[in-house]
């Protein structure tokens, strides 16, 4: 195997985006709203494996951590809000079917 | 970095498995697998504190967070779990078929691109930059989660009876 930069950048990068494809297949064709948080879920590891590789090659891997663990408290609080509002709908109208969203006011 | 390779094939076959998984229940158990994958591999990359938070939060807190909210909301009766099942499957059987698809067509690529130069420097140790340098994102981080948690109270507010 070739451990060359540019190469290593490549392998990294194939990976994400075959994650990045299957997040982003998930959000768009499901209906059910805990499975487009996990299709996001996974879209927010694709970019922490980039970043995490990018600190790999450079060898900053200080700065690069530094900001997956800030992504990482986003994330957290991004889910954490989420999944409350996915609550509050099934409260509401007993189901998880994105389609209720379309139905609520204001 | 063959092992790593191996982690990275595990951790997408890891993620395909939470889509197209039958069960939520199963899919945070992916999930949760995925985080802990994406984990080591970290580990490997020499990111041993940010995998020990993606190991603590993203595989232990949200897979935690996911499976209690699956358990609060209602269960299917079996013909009808069998008709979502039915109808879900027709919408996510081609997702394999694109992911080996594009798995074959990057691989085929390989190679053929070259991303230039790369400037190598020896960055400064994660604590030292966390606390010292980038302290305005400890600031965002803690008016993040500060919003997280009035957002989670408003959320779950009972109604006022009148």
């Amino acid at each position: 195997m070739n451990h060359s930069p540019s190469a290593l950048l490549y392998l990294f990068g194939t990976f994400v985006l075959l994650v990045t494809v299957i997040g982003i297949y998930c959000v768009v064709v499901t209906q059910n709203l805990i499975r487009a948080l996990i299709g996001l879920e996974l879209l927010i590891k694709a970019v922490t494996l980039l970043i995490v590789a990018v600190g790999f090659i450079t060898g900053n891997t200080g700065l690069t951590q530094a900001m997956v663990i800030t992504l990482i408290v986003v994330e957290v609080v991004i889910m954490t809000v989420a999944v409350g509002v996915v609550i509050g709908s099934h409260r509401r109208s007993g189901s998880l079917s994105a389609k209720n969203i379309a139905n609520l006011k204001g | 970095m063959d092992f790593i390779f191996v982690l990275l094939v595990l951790f997408v076959c890891a993620a395909l498995w939470t889509v197209m998984a039958s069960s939520l229940l199963l899919s945070s158990i992916g999930l949760a697998a995925a985080s802990a994958l994406l984990s080591v591999v970290m580990f490997k990359c020499g990111a041993q504190l940010a995998a020990v938070f993606e190991l603590s939060v993203c595989a232990g807190l949200i897979s935690v967070l996911f499976i209690c909210t699956v358990s609060l909301t209602e269960a299917m009766d079996r013909k009808q779990s069998r008709e979502y099942a039915r109808e879900r499957m027709s919408r996510f059987w081609p997702l394999p078929a694109v992911v080996i698809l594009l798995s074959f067509a990057l691989a085929r690529l390989s190679g053929k691109f070259n991303f230039g130069t790369f400037v190598s420097f020896r960055g400064e140790d994660v604590r030292n930059l966390l606390w010292n340098v980038r302290q305005l994102d400890i600031l965002g981080q803690i008016i993040i989660l500060m919003v997280g948690v009035f957002g989670v109270v408003i959320l779950f507010r009972e109604g006022q009876k009148k």
